[in-house]
């Protein structure tokens, strides 16, 4: 048997032998036999001096290709043995998915303040300032200046926290107009705001009435601000807040800061303007108070009610969240039930 | 308000159905509370003539009558009212019908007798008890002779008519009476209502002889009154009865009932005297005198204050004026003399005396909104002319005044391109004016201005923005079309304070922890535990009740209550945060706190409620509360390092568990365990809590971010473990590794701590990693090791440590 023969061979038998490997451990081993110092390659490479000059580089070349060819089959086979261990593995790694996921800890916004939020950022975009005042104010301020003297009958609809006979926790935002009118430079332009805010009413706490609730005060003061431009506004607070499937409703109302005055219905959430026991069986749900601000008020903040004039608007965050989320009772607001204040988490 | 839909189709065409009528009257007037027929739910019940009657054979009251109810047989019916009389024409409810509160009436046998139906008192077909005349209150009711048999009773009592439901804002008290709603109506549909005006017959004899009124103008700027003898006191007219009760009134008999009924007419409040029951002829208005007491007509006994008005005789009080007439002076079956006050009290005095005294009546309400003050002669005339029709009254002639007012209209001037103007419309000169003459208003057009007079009727008018609300509600606010302010840019944006408050909030949660809301009025004691500086509490003059007394002087006491609420309900994990005021005084005698915006947080349980992991011991701890604390200044920014500095200084927390908290040395909050008994009175498990002022906060420098390139050299860590006293801390131990530090030390970690078996007593073992980089060159050994070596010399020199 020629060298070529015997290489040839071994080139066959062992091709095989190395697709029977069955790890990788042996694999290794079987490289280090065919392909090692002492292998039959190198053996037979080793021999080739004893071929005659002209057979060398013949032989030479066939040699090299075996060789090639076995360690090219040895790493094919490394490959897929490395590859069964691997899906071994994997297989042993199976997890039951439907395990819970760990926790983590969330916190959630207060469902007001989420409204409040939202209330503020239309405005903002709407380019008005947001402004805070404070919760005990003065009696001049939260009812004499809105036009509500010592005696007027309407101060019988809010009853009022007195600390003294001067200073009370104020039973609305409504006194926000008054402070930023009187601040206002109107020769730097118009006076557009909200007032978001805590009020306080001397009120026994049910499931309709809190003796702390919150607020939104709006005003816009300009010399061309018409009643037109309120409803607008109001259109766009009902929408943005409950969507546009409603519809609005203006009626006539009263409130001693703004003539004429205004209040706004939504279409009831519930019946759609059918007329339920949630509507009363109207079809609307008042949803806030609004008007033209009273030229009283804009004069008694020293603004000239010839040349300015606008609209004031009021609203409840409370009564909005309760019509939205359709809570049935106030004081879950600041009563702080973990399982109420994580219900509001939804997003967009 | 119940105003009638069929009273108000006596002066005017209304086509619009009463629901419809309720729908514009909301939208263009005032409020509608609701629309309903008395009749509503009920069925099937009829007239019915009780053609005999014959005592039950097991019962000694129940009456077994044969009732007709226009069927061909007679129907019979037991009857348990003591009043049950053959002939009379009954309200009958039929088997199958439905009565008062839902209740359905079957054929059914009462102790044995077949009974087909139900004989019916008008409490048991929906009267309110309160409205059914005292005659009818213990029996049943006879109809009208010449009620149809078999038809609904319906008709026969006023429970086919529409009441509108009118809820009146203060400054429409015209619209508390029936002619006030017409003449808006009028207004709105554009019709002049038919409205009637008394004339009075009257007898020779002047009303003058026998009264004369002594009235102080300041109490009533109006007071008149008319003198009618010769009454005959009996039930009023069905018809006067039906309109009272429809309007929630009870019929009393025919004097008191024309009073009232012109109250709902005119909207004017009359009080009738029993003459013969005054002492005196001169009839007085004036304030209580000290010590003075009236029973009322309710039969409440009041005792006066020196504010409140009285009508009075020469002797005693005779009325609460505008509120309520007195026991004394009643009407009742004998009277034969009547005088008849109108009149005008000055608002504010009723409203004090009214809310003083606690009694708050039709009439009361009325002259709080107001009255129109050309109408007191007409409410007193149209009431003299009924009690000389109804009870064949003489009136005596003319009428006493006390004191007069000089009614005008009231002028206002208002132009059409100032009506456009406010109310964004485009409105013609004809349009406006037609407006105001519909409402009644007198005016004259100028060039593009009105003069307007506006009459007493409508006393709410005063200046052109009452004129302009008047042309935007007839006009319809429906027409008005919807814009936005147009005109100068203004920038909209939220200010720092207010981004800083609003990133809190965020960062707060996204730690973990529910935003919640608590109420800031709450106990003296509560108010004043966990103060982070001196304050004097500030309380309400009268508070509701006693658990809303004082302001809050911090938030952890809020949250507190509201950990309490959960843990109560069995939620035992809590994590909150409120974002509020406290509010402090300086002293006791300041009246008006300052108000300052805090943040605090508390903690109950587990934070991440892992049901795998044992709640105990996963429960927060001081430092978990640390962590989220250290991360939410670390995000606001502020210049200075934070230092936790152990404290006991607050009773209400752990004094072993309790640190201040100060950034550069600025104290800004605490954080800490409750305090165990502190806990057990607010009945909550173990909780930790922060609170932390946040205008300090806010008012504090900030760091910006600025980008640090990331380094390209590798940087070296050297682990130290160090045996110290339990009493050395992490602070000190930190403090002393930055000062050796060197040059290169970018950073120290804490990674072990040991206080347990094989330790000698008193000591602990505490190890850290300290990491060196060169942010220019690669660190060598040798400089490392030279700066570690160091600093453990100053660990063992300065705090005793021995390096393990």
């Amino acid at each position: 048997m020629t060298l070529i023969d015997q290489l040839e061979k071994i080139r066959q038998q062992r091709k095989q032998d190395i697709k029977d490997v069955g790890d990788l451990k042996n694999l290794d081993a079987l490289r280090v036999e065919l392909l090692g110092k002492k292998g039959p390659i190198t053996q037979a490479l080793r021999g080739m001096r004893d071929l005659p000059a002209d057979q060398r580089p013949k032989f030479g070349q066939f040699a090299n290709t075996v060789r090639d060819e076995l360690q090219g089959a040895i790493e094919a086979r490394r490959d897929e043995l490395k590859k069964d261990r691997l899906n071994k593995q994997l297989a042993n790694e199976k997890i039951d998915v439907t395990l819970p996921g760990k926790p983590v800890a969330q916190g959630q916004p207060h469902v007001i303040q989420q409204i409040i939020d939202q209330i503020e950022d239309l405005f903002i975009g709407m380019g008005y300032q947001v402004l805070t005042g404070p919760e005990v104010e003065e009696d001049k301020y939260n009812f004499e200046m809105m036009n509500l003297p010592k005696d007027h009958p309407a101060r019988d609809m809010q009853d009022t926290f007195y600390i003294t006979k001067d200073i009370l926790m104020r039973t609305q935002t409504s006194p926000m107009q008054a402070r930023t009118l009187e601040k206002h430079d109107f020769s730097k332009g118009p006076l557009k705001m909200i007032s978001p805010g805590v009020v306080y009413r001397r009120d026994t706490d049910d499931p309709t009435h809190s003796h702390q609730f919150h607020q939104v005060e709006g005003i816009v003061i300009d010399k061309h601000i018409t009643m037109a431009d309120l409803k607008g506004t109001l259109e766009l607070i009902a929408h943005e807040l409950f969507g546009n499937r409603f519809d609005i409703r203006l009626r006539p109302s009263y409130f001693p800061f703004t003539e004429p005055s205004v209040e706004a219905d939504i279409t009831c959430f519930n019946c759609g303007g059918k007329g339920c026991a949630v509507c009363k069986y109207t079809g609307w749900i008042e949803v806030l108070g609004a008007g033209m601000v009273h030229p009283n008020v804009l004069e008694m903040a020293g603004v000239d009610s010839e040349v300015y004039g606008g609209f004031a608007f009021g609203l409840g965050p409370d009564r909005f969240a309760m019509l939205k989320y359709g809570v049935d009772d106030i004081r879950n607001f600041y009563l702080n039930d973990v399982r109420f204040l994580t219900q509001f988490s939804k997003k967009g | 308000m119940k105003i009638s839909y069929s009273w108000l189709q006596e002066y005017l065409d209304l086509k619009a159905s009463p629901k419809d009528l309720g729908e514009k009257i909301e939208r263009s007037s005032v409020e509608v509370d609701s629309v309903t027929q008395p009749s509503d739910g009920l069925k099937k019940i009829v007239v019915g003539k009780i053609v005999s009657m014959e005592p039950h054979p097991d019962s000694d009251h129940l009456q077994v009558c044969q009732v007709d109810v226009g069927d061909e047989e007679l129907s019979q019916i037991v009857c348990g009212a003591p009043n049950v009389a053959a002939d009379k024409k009954v309200i009958v409810a039929l088997p199958g019908s439905r009565i008062g509160g839902n209740v359905k009436i079957k054929r059914s046998k009462m102790r044995g007798v077949v009974s087909n139906g139900m004989i019916c008192a008008l409490d048991e077909i929906g009267f309110s008890k309160d409205v059914v005349p005292k005659e009818w209150a213990d029996g049943i009711y006879f109809l009208q002779d010449d009620a149809k048999v078999g038809e609904p009773v319906f008709p026969y009592l006023g429970m086919d008519d529409y009441l509108i439901d009118v809820d009146v804002t203060p400054n429409r008290g015209d619209m508390l009476s029936v002619y006030g709603v017409a003449r808006d109506l009028g207004a709105i549909y554009d019709q002049t209502p038919q409205l009637n005006h008394p004339q009075v017959e009257e007898v020779s004899t002047p009303a003058a002889d026998k009264v004369s009124l002594d009235v102080d103008k300041d109490l009533a700027p109006i007071y008149t009154m008319r003198v009618v003898e010769n009454v005959k006191i009996q039930p009023s007219p069905r018809w006067l009865q039906i309109k009272l009760w429809n309007a929630g009134m009870r019929p009393i008999n025919n004097v008191v009932d024309v009073t009232n009924y012109i109250l709902l007419k005119y909207g004017q409040p009359l009080h009738a005297f029993d003459y013969g029951k005054v002492s005196g002829s001169t009839i007085k208005a004036r304030y209580a005198q000290k010590g003075e007491k009236l029973t009322t007509l309710n039969e409440e006994e009041h005792e006066l204050n020196e504010k409140d008005i009285v009508i009075a005789d020469d002797q005693k009080p005779i009325a609460l004026a505008g509120v309520m007439g007195g026991l004394n002076s009643e009407i009742d079956d004998h009277t034969t003399t009547v005088a008849i006050e109108s009149a005008v009290f000055t608002p504010t005095l009723i409203r004090k005396t009214a809310q003083r005294q606690n009694l708050h009546t039709d009439a009361s309400q009325h002259f709080e909104r107001g009255v129109d003050r050309g109408g007191v002669e007409e409410a007193a005339d149209a009431a003299a002319e009924m009690m000389h029709e109804l009870a064949d009254g003489d009136v005596l002639k003319g009428i006493v005044t006390g004191s007069s007012y000089d009614v005008k209209d009231v002028i206002v001037k208002v132009t059409l391109s100032r009506v456009n103007h406010v109310l964004g419309t485009d409105l013609k000169l004809d349009q406006v004016a037609d407006i105001f003459k519909r409402l009644g208003f007198g005016v004259q057009v100028d060039g593009e201005t009105y003069t307007v007079s506006v009459p007493s009727t409508r006393w709410d008018i005063h200046i052109p923005a009452d004129l302009l609300e008047e042309v935007a509600r007839i006009y319809g606010y429906d027409k008005i079309p919807s814009t936005l302010p147009s005109g100068p840019t203004t920038v909209g944006a939220l200010t720092e304070k207010q981004k800083l408050m609003r990133d809190s909030r965020h960062v707060l949660e996204a730690l973990g922890l529910n935003q919640a809301i608590s109420y800031a009025l709450t106990t003296e004691t509560k108010a004043g535990q966990f103060m982070m500086r001196e304050s004097s509490e500030t309380q309400l003059s009268w508070p509701m009740t006693a658990d809303h007394t004082t302001l809050r002087m911090n938030l952890i006491s809020g949250l507190l209550d509201d950990i309490a609420y959960n843990n109560a309900r069995r939620v035992k994990d809590v994590a909150l945060y409120e974002q509020g005021r406290v509010f402090y005084k300086d002293a006791a005698d300041q009246v008006r706190p300052s108000e300052h915006e805090h943040i605090a947080g508390a903690v109950s349980g587990q934070l991440i409620v892992d049901p795998l992991k044992n709640a105990k011991n996963n429960a927060v701890d001081f430092y978990q509360l640390k962590g989220i604390v250290e991360k939410y200044l670390d995000n606001l920014a502020i210049k200075g390092d934070v230092e936790f500095v152990a404290t006991d200084r607050y009773p209400e927390m752990h004094p072993g568990r309790t640190a201040d908290i100060t950034i550069h040395g600025h104290y800004i909050g605490f954080i800490g365990q409750v305090h165990p008994t502190v806990a057990e009175a607010y009945k909550i498990n173990q909780t930790y809590v922060f609170e932390l002022d946040l205008d300090a906060l806010i008012d504090m420098p900030k760091d910006m971010d600025q980008f640090e390139p990331i380094s390209k050299y590798p940087s070296i860590t050297r682990d130290v473990a160090l045996l110290v006293d339990k009493s050395v801390t992490n602070a000190q131990v930190l403090a002393q590794i930055q000062k050796r530090g060197g040059a290169y030390l970018k950073s120290v970690a804490l990674f072990d701590i040991y206080d347990g078996k094989n330790l000698p007593s008193g000591k602990q073992s505490l190890a850290y990693t300290l990491t060196y980089q060169n942010p220019n060159a690669t660190l060598t050994d040798d400089e490392v090791n030279h700066a570690f070596e160091k600093v453990q010399k100053t660990l063992t020199s300065e705090l005793g440590a021995e390096i393990r």
